[in-house]
């Protein structure tokens, strides 16, 4: 991939090797961050995704320097960084809120940090208008911040930092006050500048569709705690647990009695019932167990062999546009969440399949 | 009846005319007449035959008159700026909270609930020839002359500073922390330290507060009375216009020439007022875009 022209001369990013962290962080007696373990390569692009509350931006916050940690160390290329003052890191940092200069044009604003660096009048004027082009905002030099719409700003606040050459990208929730259709665009056009611009990006989110189509790696967090790490596709289709299965759209939840174990497959009781999931390591015979599956993945009606059908009634329809999902009340008294083209209707009686290789096979909590 | 119902506007207006009614009373009443009846009187000289604008005319040639003008000029400005500078030092240094912040917020405040008279009290027992502090430093053998800090325009300026300070202080302090904070983060991101944070961020954003804090004290200083007479020299370097009024109202007893000293010193404040605004809009006219719906 060739570097754009706002990093001409430079070549690509001077992007880190590696960071590698492990850090604590306490608010009084309240511990926020335990001990999380992070470890980035150059030009990666990782999301921390969580619930609100759950550590992330307070963890982006320490990678940046804005919020000392309260045990652990950051290391970045071998050498230790958290003692830098965030000034001398040479991150950039995109906020939730812009955080755009409000007495600065939009020309001011890109050119603030070039103009700390003493940088000439001639190389700041030519850096600013090709990275204002790169961001599609060539001819808003002269606005201010409050006469631009929130992707506008948004789209400022990312060419203020770009225009640096951060040697890391850290996104705070840069798309949450944005609308649903901007926000949308705007996920493409931050992925499509991390690949332009061989970025190295840390992104934070609590929007799982932005986290699995913008990431090489997702970080889930918990309370402070990292419940799971890796790529989209392993985040999405095997979750390692309850948490990030609810998380990543596993409605339903069966708690099960683990039975035999044969060819690969193992039985689980549920409500009476045997059905028939794909094994895992470590998971015993007798054991109690949860099985997720996504109401996308339930089939109405019977399957051939007739193996893994249950019977229920319709409770409750949900509207989705092309689809609906639907509330089943089970014979034996459980619920199940069920997704499907075709027009369900209240009341109704139902067969569903679970197929054996959509259950994922997960601890009790 | 059913006409003004089916015109919904001018029921408006009618609805806020009404409610306007008792503060424009009030303001008519309280302000504007007694005003208007201050500008009447000092046109009709207390003798028969002078022209109507005689009072002014004989204020700015009298010196010992005009130059009571000068005097609180140079009374009001010195104090007008340690007080914006050192409620604007204090405030940005609390924007993001301190410990005990309610108790120093609290102290700092203090002096306003204590009253002009009690505050000059306090400054000549403190301050005074006799006062505590020199009879320390006496005893201490640092001076061997008392210092001479009341009776003077230092003794004014600490009053005035300790009755105004408080006003200026919770003002920016409201003014400073209601600045969003990730803008100290993003400039910091962008490899700015503390003094480019103020300088180039903060400061054009704390400007317009800033301007309207210095006008408000300098009009508030300037109309200085009791302190200049408790711990100034009211005969002397601190005969400010309001005792030259007040002279002339109640040594006098000419009303009318102590309402024309009146007016010019409403004028005078006006006059910078003016100045403060004009000042404010040059400075400010970038700032202000955006400002508010950041």
């Amino acid at each position: 991939m060739r570097p754009s022209r706002a990093y001409a001369g430079r070549g690509m990013a001077d992007s880190i090797d590696k960071l590698q962290m492990s850090i604590t962080k306490r608010y009084g007696g309240k511990v926020v961050l335990d001990h999380f373990p992070l470890e980035i390569g150059g030009r990666e692009f990782v999301t921390f995704l969580g619930p609100s509350g759950c550590g992330k931006s307070t963890a982006l916050g320490i990678i940046a320097g804005l919020v000392p940690p309260s045990d652990g160390e950051i290391h970045l290329n071998g050498r230790r960084i958290d003692d830098v003052s965030p000034e001398k890191r040479g991150f950039g940092m995109v906020f939730q809120n812009y955080a755009l200069f409000p007495h600065l044009t939009v020309f001011g604003n890109v050119a603030f940090g070039l103009s700390l660096q003493k940088r000439p009048s001639a190389e700041i004027e030519q850096r600013v208008r090709d990275m204002l082009g790169l961001v599609r905002l060539a001819g808003y030099e002269d606005r201010y911040p409050g006469q631009l719409s929130g992707g506008q700003q948004q789209r400022v606040a990312i060419a203020r930092a770009l225009v640096l050459h951060p040697r890391l990208m850290l996104f705070d929730e840069p798309l949450s006050n944005l609308d649903a259709k901007l926000r949308v665009e705007m996920r493409a056009e931050i992925k499509q500048l991390h690949a332009q611009l061989g970025l190295t990006s840390i992104y934070v989110t609590h929007d799982q569709a932005e986290a699995l189509s913008l990431s090489d790696r997702i970080v889930v967090l918990r309370e402070g705690v990292l419940m799971q790490v890796g790529t989209p596709q392993e985040i999405h289709d095997r979750p390692k647990n309850v948490f990030v299965a609810d998380f990543m759209g596993f409605r339903n939840f069966l708690d099960v009695t683990l039975g035999k174990e044969a060819g690969g497959m193992i039985e689980a009781g549920f409500k009476g019932q045997i059905l028939q999931a794909r094994a895992r390591d470590s998971f015993r015979p007798g054991e109690h167990a949860v099985l997720a599956i996504r109401p996308e993945d339930v089939r109405l009606g019977k399957s051939g062999d007739g193996v893994n059908v249950l019977r229920g009634k319709v409770e409750l329809v949900e509207y989705l546009g092309r689809e609906q999902e639907a509330e089943i009340a089970l014979d034996g008294g459980a619920r199940l969440w069920v997704r499907s083209h075709e027009k369900l209707v209240l009341g109704e009686m139902l067969d569903l399949t679970l197929p054996a290789d959509k259950f994922v096979l997960l601890r009790r909590e | 009846m059913a006409r003004i119902r089916s015109d919904s506007r001018s029921e408006l207006d009618l609805v806020a005319i009404l409610c306007l009614a008792p503060s424009l009373l009030y303001v008519l009443a309280m302000f504007v007449y007694p005003f208007l009846y201050g500008i009447y009187i000092s046109l009709q000289p207390k003798k028969r035959d002078a022209g109507i604008f005689s009072n002014y005319v004989a204020f700015f040639n009298d010196a010992y008159q005009y130059n009571t003008i000068k005097t609180t000029f140079m009374l009001a400005l010195p104090t007008t700026v340690a007080v914006v500078l050192a409620a604007l030092f204090l405030a940005y240094g609390m924007r993001r909270g301190i410990w005990f912040e309610r108790t120093i917020t609290t102290i700092l405040v203090l002096p306003i609930s204590l009253g002009v008279v009690f505050l000059s009290e306090g400054i000549l027992g403190f301050y005074g020839h006799n006062g505590w502090l020199n009879q320390l430093l006496l005893a201490a053998g640092l001076i061997e002359n008392p210092l001479e800090l009341t009776h003077n325009s230092i003794g004014v300026t600490f009053s005035l500073f300790m009755q105004n300070f408080p006003f200026c202080f919770l003002m920016l302090l409201g003014y400073i922390s209601g600045i969003d904070p990730s803008l100290e983060s993003s400039a910091r991101m962008l490899g700015a330290g503390p003094w480019t944070i103020f300088r180039r961020v903060m400061f054009p954003l704390i400007a317009p507060g800033l301007i309207i804090a210095f006008a408000l004290v300098f009009v508030m200083s300037f109309a200085v009375f009791p302190s200049a007479v408790m711990v100034g020299q009211p005969a002397g370097s601190t005969r400010t216009i309001s005792i030259a009024a007040y002279q002339q109202a109640f040594e006098q007893y000419d009303m009318s020439y102590a309402s024309a000293i009146a007016v010019i010193m409403g004028l005078c404040q006006l006059a910078a007022l003016v100045v403060i605004v004009l000042v404010r809009r040059r400075m400010t006219i970038a700032t202000t875009m955006g400002v508010g719906k950041r």
